[in-house]
């Protein structure tokens, strides 16, 4: 197991060479010029937009991150034959991929971090000075704990789309890979729908290949908590841990499957 | 004794064509053995499936049939690559990293502690002449100072056993020179090499045994004075100065007398023509010597006249 963090912190180090980290100076960029433009415009409003930027910002940026990332993470290695040396110490091809994952996690966990400092310190700055009876009547507190709960989803979120995105890179190229990837992220955000397309659909093999994505494919609307948070209304904690139950699920079918695939493959 | 490498009836088809896949095959039925402290060169043109032994012996390809050990112990066997070193042919590493860091990512794998990380890694680098470019980016390296750092992580773990495919390609000749002193002194540490060349002055100049092989096929192995192919069939002696007198003589001995420019002679003897004779005569005469060299295939002959033998033989 000692060689799953070597390959994980080399990620990690290869993504900050690579000024991956750069995206967080133009989310708080973005934040700060919003929340300028914002406030000038509507009064309590500004808050709630701002939770509502802030979060979607966060989900958008790591996407970003998990794909692009997360597509290149086996092959580029494999294109470029720096796997060569690598494979031949005292490495499995089960750990190498595990790693990989492992380290475009972390890299993925210390963005959201700071993009999540980033966004309460913007809200800090502009519920000060607001009078607390004008406060109190906001459906939710300006630094509400509560969007740790999304930013918690969107995390589990990315966890899936990054193993989505890696058992792609296992076996196809980048450009394939990044398709492939946002192809699931995109039918998965409709999964629901998918269930319930005999409601709109006649033909029987439609339905069938719907019904089968919905089952497959993993739902990723069941992490957009976003509005609720923003809103006020509150997320049940079994839910989260449902989610996260979830999400480790489809996580360890597709590692799994990105290790079967990669344990077998010949580098020619 | 376990042989350092083994390998029996190995073999490697690869499937090509896209809509009706076929095989290929790259290596067919390989067996050698490698004693431990060998240097063994394993030679042959290119495409002639040095490249697939290598990837196979490294796991980096699965055999489609046959079967191979590293000190004794089977392919798969995880625990064996912390003896063994490896350089790719034209190795690539990490860009962004630099030959510091990079030793160092693969001293972790290696499970080195911090301590000895450094101790090693700035060690390796030392003996393989890369010193203040160590933390530049390796993307700033040359070929011939990649080759180096190919050579440095192979050597990291003081390996039992190291590997490498081709491993003066890309050098200029003091580099080959000091890759040729590196392999010795690992001979003389008692290690065992195992190196692929098309060069044959790199195998006359370190093996203890060679392997020939061409399309895929062991075409000939032993000691280069065992294969018959190298055999020495006559010696070319080049004398200056040479009087009329003596030049009668050595016509009478030789099989071919060339004027090459000058008062310089190259005589050409046949395998018994006891050059050292002739030389001490001729010097007696007053002649000076330049060169004597003996005649033999080059390894390019052999790799032509056995492929188009293979090449007959399959049709036959």
């Amino acid at each position: 197991m000692s060689a799953i963090g070597p390959v994980a912190a080399a990620v990690f180090r290869e993504s900050v060479r690579d000024r991956v980290f750069y995206n967080l100076v133009l989310f708080g960029v973005l934040l700060v010029g919003a929340s300028i433009v914002i406030g000038q415009l509507t009064a309590g409003q500004d808050v709630k937009i701002i939770k509502d930027l802030g979060l979607a910002a966060t989900s958008l940026f790591g996407l970003f991150i998990a794909i692009f990332i997360g597509i290149n993470l086996v092959s580029k290695e494999v294109e470029r034959r720096s796997v060569y040396p690598l494979l031949a110490k005292p490495i499995t091809r089960p750990q190498f991929i595990a790693g990989k994952y492992a380290g475009l996690l972390l890299t993925l966990l210390v963005n959201l971090a700071v993009m999540t400092v980033a966004l309460y310190t913007v809200l800090y700055f502009l519920a000060r000075g607001i009078p607390a009876p004008i406060q109190g009547a906001w459906d939710a507190p300006a630094l509400d704990p509560a969007l740790l709960k999304a930013v918690a989803m969107i995390f589990l979120e990315l966890a899936v789309v990054t193993a989505v995105a890696l058992f792609f890179s296992t076996y196809s190229s980048p450009m394939l890979s990044a398709i492939f990837t946002l192809g699931v992220y995109v039918v998965g955000q409709f999964n629901a729908e998918l269930k319930r397309f005999d409601a709109i659909v006649d033909s029987p093999a439609a339905i069938a290949v719907a019904k089968a994505c919905y089952y497959v494919l993993p739902d990723f609307s069941r992490f957009d908590v976003k509005l609720a948070v923003v809103h006020g209304v509150p997320v049940p904690g079994a839910f989260m841990a449902a989610s996260a139950a979830y999400a480790a699920a489809y996580v360890a079918a597709l590692l799994f499957g990105a290790m079967v695939i990669f344990a077998r493959r010949d580098f020619k | 004794m376990t042989a350092a490498i083994r390998t029996r009836e190995l073999s490697k088809d690869y499937l090509v064509g896209f809509w009706r896949p076929r095989p290929y095959r790259a290596l067919d039925r390989l067996s050698i053995d490698v004693a431990p402290g060998d240097v063994f060169g394993f030679l042959g043109p290119n495409g002639a499936g040095k490249t697939t032994t290598l990837k196979l012996l490294m796991q980096l390809v699965f055999p489609t049939s046959g079967e191979a050990e590293i000190l004794g112990r089977p392919l798969g066997d995880v625990s064996i690559r912390r003896r063994i070193g490896y350089l790719p042919e034209n190795p690539y590493f990490y860009d962004h990293l630099t030959a510091e860091e990079l030793l160092d990512y693969y001293g972790r794998l290696f499970g080195q502690s911090a301590a000895d990380r450094r101790q090693r890694v700035g060690k390796t680098l030392d003996r393989l002449g890369i010193g203040a470019e160590r933390r530049l980016p390796l993307r700033k390296f040359s070929k011939g100072m990649l080759q180096r750092v190919g050579l440095a992580q192979a050597l990291l773990n003081d390996p039992e056993v190291v590997f490498l495919d081709e491993p003066m390609s890309g050098l200029d000749p003091l580099g080959r020179r000091d890759v040729r002193a590196l392999i010795l002194e690992l001979r003389d540490q008692g290690r065992t090499i195992f190196f692929s060349s098309h060069i044959l002055s790199d195998a006359e100049a370190l093996c203890t045994r060679v392997a020939i092989v061409a399309k895929g096929r062991l075409a000939a192995s032993g000691t280069l004075a065992d294969l018959k192919e190298f055999a020495i069939q006559g010696w070319e002696l080049v004398m200056a100065g040479v009087p009329p007198e003596a030049l009668e003589r050595v016509r009478a001995r030789a099989r071919r007398v060339v004027t090459i420019g000058g008062d310089r002679y190259a005589i050409d003897l046949p395998p018994d023509g006891r050059p050292e004779e002739l030389l001490r005569e001729l010097a007696a005469a007053g002649a000076t010597p330049v060169s004597l060299n003996p005649l033999r295939e080059t390894l390019e002959d052999v790799f032509v006249r056995r492929v188009a033998e293979m090449g007959e033989g399959a049709r036959s």
